[in-house]
């Protein structure tokens, strides 16, 4: 087995390539644009396309005629860019097409700045164009992951003929770690529904217009049903030392790395601490982390927004423990010892309600 | 005794099953242009046997619909979108006939990037570009291509230059560009000028097929609903007060010159994938090969936990410093990470980067407590000194930071790096003095494999030889101070 020391980035184009993406389409952007650069170093040669769009705007409808021919195709950016690609995302959902969207996410709004942030929790995982859609949100903590969910994020995306995002944060992106990759590429089953310009898929259609009440009813509950499938099956997450927790802490992508290292010294001190990360953001393991609420007294959810995440996670908890919050936003990412301290206050503090009549805090930071 | 006259197109659908309600006509109004220009593309597609080949992809305007009429592969797709949409399915399908046919607030307006973009690339694709100075589908709206003085829904005085500017001339605009190999601009007013109109639709889409790039038919097309005029009027209008903004000709013809200009992808096949990826791990790849498999640590301590942040100016080379030792460090089988602070810091500022190298699994690859600091500038000491661990190591260069670290908690390793490089032979080698140290000071790494690395990994070949003596001179003089240390700790 081989392993080889690799930015997170350029994981991502080994493994779209492994996984038979045919081509990339993007436009650079801080912190994600080794991931175009490698796309064009290593699609051509792999017998793909790569091409540099004059826009994001551009990109993404590029990848809406590449799925449309039918071949895994894919794009990458960062928060900004995402933006603009909504609209295209809200197609590619309503004709039912795959595609895979990698979001480097840096901080905002507007410009912001180039540094970590993982503020587009919203407009990724609730979705930030128009019309009754999802996309599959899956979220790499390593390296590793880079590679093993951008692979898992091809075939979801062609299961489910929707678009799935891997949504990392700067870190992610430009940290390198060992990565192990499969020896073996995918060829990717055809499929019937394509246009590949033959006379087999002539009567073929590429749509998301149906003008008509009735017929847009039926599709919207058509692509409803293949969602409550996503949402029964596809969850994914990591537990780690919960079996016995107090306090769970939840947190994805780096933060979940920072929290894990607080929560072994945390341990070490005798807090019966958890982490709790979700892998799939959408379909988000609302379930298994309620289950956790049956015997963790309390919710610790730390974030670099300024409380996305935490949404779900209440929906999660459904009320039944108090659900704190810690955050750091604008590129600022906490340390080890900073969730540590965290830990620790949330573990003094046990009866959170018995406080609440006491100090106003807690109404808006618990 | 009967002659035939009139034969519907094979690539028309006889009966139009995908629009809701009457199937028999279509969704135009009496008198619209776009009757014409179907007919004349689906004869077009008959006659070049492309009804197989073809892919139609129609954006948001009037012929949003084409799905209904045509019985070619279709595609409907976003507003202004198509030429974006249309490159991409060329790209994949070489062989396919791929039709963008835009309207003018979908081309001229909303899709002006991706039309201009798609000309300027010479994409092996057709453009119709049905011009008619309104927007049909939303209800008679100002187009960009709306002329001046001209009422419409939201110009209810008429378009005002001041505020609206000028109708856009978009043969004229992509004429400009060397990407395009056709463009030409027709109307539909006379029989004249539709067999004009007919012919240059021929000649865009043959252009395709003989693979000669992009060709673009601007066709002034009558809207009589928009315009608030008969069906028969609406062809005087074209005349009357189209022609004079919008004259007719061909404004762009290479069409002889230009040939191959279809993209087409290298024949590789799966299997080769991983190879080219660098990732079929046989003999050759130095990385599973004997010493390096796993490396051996004899001489090292079996346990380590370092978290490294190696800071300092831009171009120093610390960023690689830190991919040198992580590299080592995995290929001695233990966990490491590599962490840089990116963007424009890389560029002329200081540079920092995070490594953690540990015999067990790493957390948060951030290091925020270094159990090492090596610093090259004096910002980098300054900033970071008071960030290291109780015990923990500072190695500095005494050669441009001339204040020694005020912390007595932590060793502390004066290394003149970038003197001892300079005498080397290269100013530029410091990073790898440091290296070395650091390795003869804490022997966390295999010495010869973290050579061996930096055999690997030093691109110029020029430098190789440069940096192997400044490894070996940063492990020497770190050697030598510990034994220094300990006589007179003795």
């Amino acid at each position: 087995m081989t392993k080889e020391l690799i930015k997170g980035n350029e994981a991502v184009i080994k493994a779209a390539l492994l996984a038979g993406c045919k081509s990339f389409y993007g436009y650079p952007i801080t912190p994600a644009s080794e991931i175009a650069e490698a796309a064009a170093k290593y699609f051509p040669l792999a017998g793909g396309t790569f091409l540099q769009a004059e826009s994001e705007v551009a990109s993404i409808n590029m990848v809406y005629g590449a799925a449309s021919v039918g071949e895994r195709t894919m794009t990458a950016s960062s928060g900004p860019g995402l933006s603009l690609m909504q609209e295209g995302i809200s197609y590619l959902a309503g004709s039912e097409l795959p595609c895979v969207i990698v979001d480097i996410m840096r901080g905002g709004p507007g410009l912001g700045n180039i540094a970590p942030e993982q503020s587009d929790y919203h407009q990724i995982v609730k979705g930030g164009g128009h019309g009754n859609y999802h996309t599959i949100v899956l979220a790499p903590n390593s390296c590793q992951e880079m590679c093993d969910l951008t692979l898992l994020a091809f075939e979801m995306a062609d299961r489910f003929r929707n678009p799935a995002i891997v949504l990392a944060d700067g870190f992610i992106g430009q940290m390198m770690e060992p990565v192990e990759f499969p020896t073996k590429a995918i060829e990717p089953e055809p499929k019937s529904w394509a246009v590949r310009g033959d006379a087999e898929t002539r009567k073929n259609l590429i749509t998301s217009i149906y003008i008509s009440a009735e017929e847009l009813e039926q599709h919207v509950l058509k692509l409803e049903k293949k969602y409550l499938q996503a949402n029964s099956r596809e969850e994914m997450y990591e537990l780690y030392r919960t079996d016995d927790a107090d306090l769970v802490v939840v947190g994805y992508g780096i933060v979940s790395r920072i929290l894990k290292a607080a929560v072994d010294q945390a341990r070490e001190q005798g807090i019966r601490v958890g982490l709790f990360r979700p892998i799939t953001l959408w379909p988000f393991p609302y379930r298994e982390l309620s289950v956790l609420a049956q015997w963790a007294e309390q919710f610790l959810v730390v974030e670099l927004s300024n409380g996305q995440m935490i949404e779900d996670v209440r929906l999660a908890i459904e009320g039944e423990r108090p659900v704190r919050f810690y955050s750091r936003v604008g590129g600022m990412v906490p340390t080890t010892e900073e969730l540590l301290r965290q830990i620790i206050k949330a573990s003094e503090e046990k009866d959170v309600r018995a406080n609440l009549s006491k100090t106003q805090e807690f109404l808006w930071a618990v | 005794m009967y002659a035939q006259t009139f034969q519907r197109p094979r690539s028309f659908y006889g009966q139009f099953d995908r629009k809701p309600g009457d199937h028999l006509t279509t969704h135009y109004c009496p008198g619209c242009g776009h009757g014409n220009i179907h007919k004349i593309v689906a004869e077009a597609i008959d006659d070049f046997g492309a009804q197989d080949r073809t892919v139609f992809v129609s954006p948001v305007g009037c012929s949003v619909f084409a799905y209904y009429y045509f019985d070619v592969g279709n595609l409907q797709v976003a507003h202004g979108r198509a030429p974006a949409v249309a490159t991409a399915v060329k790209r994949a399908l070489p062989d396919s006939l791929v039709i963008s046919y835009q309207g003018d607030g979908d081309l001229a307006a909303i899709g002006g990037n991706e039309i201009l973009h798609a000309a300027n690339r010479g994409e092996d694709i057709t453009v119709i570009f049905v011009n008619n100075a309104i927007y049909g589908m939303t209800g008679g709206q100002m187009a960009p291509t709306s002329l001046i003085g001209m009422k419409t829904t939201t110009t209810p005085m008429g378009r005002v230059v001041a505020n609206d500017g000028f109708p856009v001339r978009v043969a004229e605009l992509l004429s400009t560009l060397e990407g395009p190999t056709y463009i030409e601009r027709v109307a539909l007013y006379d029989n004249k000028t539709r067999a004009k109109a007919r012919k240059a639709i021929r000649k865009a889409l043959q252009n395709q097929i003989e693979g000669r790039g992009f060709s673009l038919v601007e066709v002034l097309s009558p809207c009589p609903t928009g315009w608030g005029v008969t069906p028969v009027d609406s062809l005087k209008w074209i005349e009357e007060n189209m022609l004079p903004n919008f004259p007719l000709g061909v404004f762009k013809d290479k069409s002889a010159e230009r040939e191959h200009r279809t993209h087409r992808r290298q024949a590789i096949a799966i299997q080769d994938v991983p190879g080219i990826l660098g990732l079929n791990g046989n003999a050759g790849n130095e990385r599973s090969a004997g010493i390096l498999a796993g490396g051996p640590r004899t001489s090292c301590p079996p346990n380590v936990d370092y978290r490294l942040k190696i800071a300092g100016f831009g171009g120093q080379g610390l960023l690689f410093l830190g991919r040198l030792l992580a590299e080592a460090g995995m290929r001695q089988n233990l966990h490491v990470s590599w962490l840089p602070s990116y963007g424009p810091e890389m560029r002329g500022g200081t540079a920092n980067c995070h490594v953690n190298i540990s015999t067990t699994e790493i957390g948060s690859p951030l290091v925020s407590a270094p159990t090492v600091l090596i610093a090259m500038n004096k910002p980098s000491l300054d900033k970071f000194e008071n960030e290291v661990v109780g015990g923990g190591l500072i190695i500095y260069d005494s050669s441009l930071i001339d204040h020694p670290p005020a912390r007595s908690d932590v060793e502390v390793i004066a290394l003149p790096a970038t003197e001892m490089a300079d005498k080397i032979g290269s100013a530029k080698s410091a990073n790898m003095v440091a290296l070395g140290a650091l390795i003869g000071k804490t022997n966390m790494l295999d010495k010869d494999a973290l050579l061996h690395v930096v055999r690997s990994m030093t691109k110029k070949v020029a430098l190789l030889d440069l940096n192997l003596r400044a490894v070996e001179s940063g492990f020497e003089f770190a050697r030598a101070n510990a034994a220094e240390e300990s006589l007179w700790g003795v």
